[in-house]
């Protein structure tokens, strides 16, 4: 097992350079291929009216002019011991992880992330808990009592739940619930150190519009896995023991059909950690999401290539984490 | 409560199944799997239900034990039981679910076909065993896993104290069977049914396992149902067998009079069918034709007719007329000879063993 999480570290160090390349590649090289010089790269940096003589400046700090790879060295040299530039004026230190320097917020990449980050990593935790409760349990209320009343109620939310678009339930909750009505809170996002109370009360709804998205397929993930669960040889075995009923379904059925949902949840929740894009943008919401969508607005490269970093960052991590979870869940699979 | 068994006036029996129904409701029609069949069976003695797939020998086995979602008060949505099932003089077709679930695993345990996918794959075999230890007794997880380990050793698991932290995957076939078994043994039941336990195995973890179960029936004294398709594993274990079709008994009586002079062209067949080591390489074995009745439409009359090569020679003596067999539903009746040996046939009893003798026994 550990030799299995140290050689997927290493693996993920690989992946990870595999998307600096591809992000490098993608913003550095292929505009040259289409024609560009590295006079109009290097305004599109820093804005259109600029002389040519500033031009150069930001050409020289960038090092537009070097050769590629040596351009992707010092990219990923920033990233693993930090580096320094010059911001026009003076020499500025940029740490571990350098992701470089945004011309369009005269911020560097990184802090400008960290500080977007707690809105998404509070929407998707809040979010991932009410989808994973909501959809498993309606899932075995599902499964258990098939074809009840009960049953087709839920799968019809969860119908509805994939039908219906994120960016127009959030809205139409934010409408009825918070501006017609008072019930819950405008969504707005306040540091949880601030004030737990309002850092909750203010995300109820992006938490509300994203679980009822997502829970539509733990719904009805949970159901089938529940319903082959309860077919089995097992469950029966579990019966003729003499175990209630509850014990059948929540510790045996459950244990077996949990293990689908549980790989399925760490892929959902490693995407949403990388930028709910959708929730944040449509509730104005400032997260990771959000700022991505902005910097290739702004054709802010640097951020953009920042943000998609870290996204792979996240799904990758969530890969290696549902892996060793699968094996920890069930037995006979060996890492 | 006191029942006497009104028919041998004797006292009653440990196990005494009267008429026992399971009929199944479904969009296709009413499936009745088991169809009025009774049977009695004493501590420490073994009976053998025999029959094909689909004869209603599973179905049987799990309503003892109460396993089916019984239908609700339309007849929709599981099993409809009638008939009786006294455990020592307790109704259990009657009893409270609660009740039934309390006698489960407890006073009477089963054993299971496919001892890997009937034990699961998640938890060890000791949290398994112990799990039904403490179902029925209120002992400390320590006191359950050493009579988990105890029980493990008992049915020939080797180093059973480390290997009761296993998961089953990590058993061999005939191991996960003697676990299967030790599981159903943890609270010494005094009912213990077989459901075809050997059919999973290889053959020669088979004879093994009809050995240990031979041997911790003496020792538990429990009565022992063996539901099985071979009669191979029968001939040796049980001391009656029912020969099921079609949902009923169409032959029923001790074990050794079955075997030595069987009186139902079922089992005739059955026998037929059977590979031997002492008969010549040459003969071929001898199949039932057809397929196992729909139990949605049973046939008309005796359910075998479609498949039995008497018919003709049953109408010739029968007061109803030729066609006997496809108009009228032969009882389960005494025979001549042994005591309790009972045959659901149209054929007069002589030309039943006259058959059996001249034409049928020459090719076993």
């Amino acid at each position: 097992m550990l030799t299995f999480i140290v050689r997927r570290l290493f693996a993920v160090v690989g992946l990870l350079l595999v998307v600096t390349l591809a992000t490098f590649f993608i913003f550095y090289v292929l505009p040259q291929w289409g024609g560009e010089t590295i006079q109009e790269m290097a305004r599109q940096y820093v804005g259109r009216n600029t002389s040519a003589q500033a031009l150069q400046g930001v050409i020289d700090r960038l090092g537009l002019d070097k050769p590629f790879f040596v351009q992707y060295f010092d990219y990923v040299k920033g990233i693993v011991v930090g580096t320094q530039y010059s911001n026009g004026t003076n020499l500025v230190q940029c740490n571990a992880p350098c992701l470089g320097y945004s011309f369009r917020n005269y911020t560097q990449v990184w802090p400008t992330i960290l500080q977007y980050f707690p809105v998404t990593i509070s929407i998707a935790i809040g979010g991932a808990v009410m989808w994973l409760g909501f959809g498993v349990v309606s899932g075995v209320i599902s499964a258990v009592r098939k074809g009840s009343f009960i049953d087709r109620f839920f799968m019809g939310i969860s119908l509805t739940g994939v039908s219906l678009p994120v960016y127009f339930v959030g809205p139409l909750l934010a409408l009825v619930l918070a501006y017609n009505n008072n019930i819950l809170q405008v969504p707005s996002y306040t540091s949880i150190s601030q004030s737990p109370g309002s850092w909750a009360g203010g995300l109820l709804i992006p938490w509300f519009a994203l679980a009822f998205s997502y829970a539509a397929l733990y719904t009805r993930l949970t159901r089938g896995g529940m319903l082959d669960a309860l077919n089995e040889d097992f469950t029966r075995t579990a019966r003729a023991k003499g175990l209630s009923e509850s014990r059948v379904v929540f510790k045996h059925a459950l244990r077996a059909a949990i293990i689908p949902i549980v790989t399925i949840f760490g892929m959902d929740l490693g995407g949403v950690l990388g930028g709910a894009v959708l929730v944040e943008k449509s509730l104005s919401l400032n997260g990771i999401g959000a700022l991505a969508i902005n910097s290739i607005g702004n054709q802010d490269f640097p951020t953009v290539m920042g943000i998609t970093l870290f996204g792979a960052f996240f799904i990758i991590m969530a890969n290696l984490v549902v892996d060793v979870l699968y094996a920890t869940l069930d037995p006979r699979v060996r890492l | 409560m006191n029942f006497e068994d009104a028919r041998s006036g004797g006292p009653r029996p440990f196990l005494d199944v009267r008429d026992l129904r399971v009929h199944f409701g479904t969009e296709d029609g009413l499936v009745k799997s088991v169809d009025g069949i009774s049977f009695q069976l004493e501590r420490g003695q073994t009976l053998g239900i025999v029959g094909e797939s689909g004869s209603g020998k599973s179905v049987t086995s799990l309503s003892l034990l109460g396993l089916h979602k019984r239908a609700d008060k339309h007849g929709k949505g599981g099993a409809r039981m009638t008939g009786e099932i006294l455990l020592d003089g307790e109704d259990l077709i009657s009893a409270e679910p609660a009740r039934v679930q309390e006698l489960r695993g407890n006073k009477m345990a089963m054993i299971f076909q496919d001892p890997l996918s009937a034990m699961h794959p998640y938890f060890t075999v000791g949290a398994q065993l112990v799990e039904a230890y403490r179902v029925h007794n209120k002992v400390s997880k320590s006191v359950a896993r050493k009579r988990a380990i105890d029980m493990l050793d008992r049915v020939g698991i080797p180093q059973p104290s480390s290997r009761v932290d296993d998961y089953p995957h990590q058993f061999s076939g005939g191991m996960r069977q003697r676990a299967m078994i030790a599981m159903s043994l943890m609270c010494d039941p005094e009912l213990l049914i077989a459901d075809e336990p050997t059919t999973a195995l290889d053959v020669t973890v088979q004879a093994q396992i009809l050995d240990l179960m031979r041997d911790l029936q003496r020792e538990f004294n429990s009565a022992l149902i063996i539901i099985t398709h071979d009669l191979g594993v029968v001939a040796e274990l049980a001391d009656d067998i029912m020969v099921m079709y079609g949902g009923k008994a169409v032959e029923y009586g001790p074990a050794k009079t079955v075997f030595s002079s069987p009186e139902h062209p079922y089992a005739w067949g059955l026998l037929t069918s059977m590979p031997r080591l002492d008969r010549p390489v040459q003969d071929r074995l001898v199949p039932i034709p057809g397929n196992p009745p729909s139990l949605i439409n049973v046939p008309s009359g005796c359910a075998f007719h479609p498949r039995c090569s008497f018919t003709e020679l049953c109408g010739r003596y029968s007061a109803v007329g030729p066609d006997v067999c496809r108009e009228v539903v032969p009882e389960l009746e005494q025979s001549t000879g042994a005591e309790r040996h009972l045959v659901r046939c149209h054929l007069p009893v002589e030309v039943r063993q006259q058959t059996y003798n001249e034409q049928i026994r020459t090719h076993l």
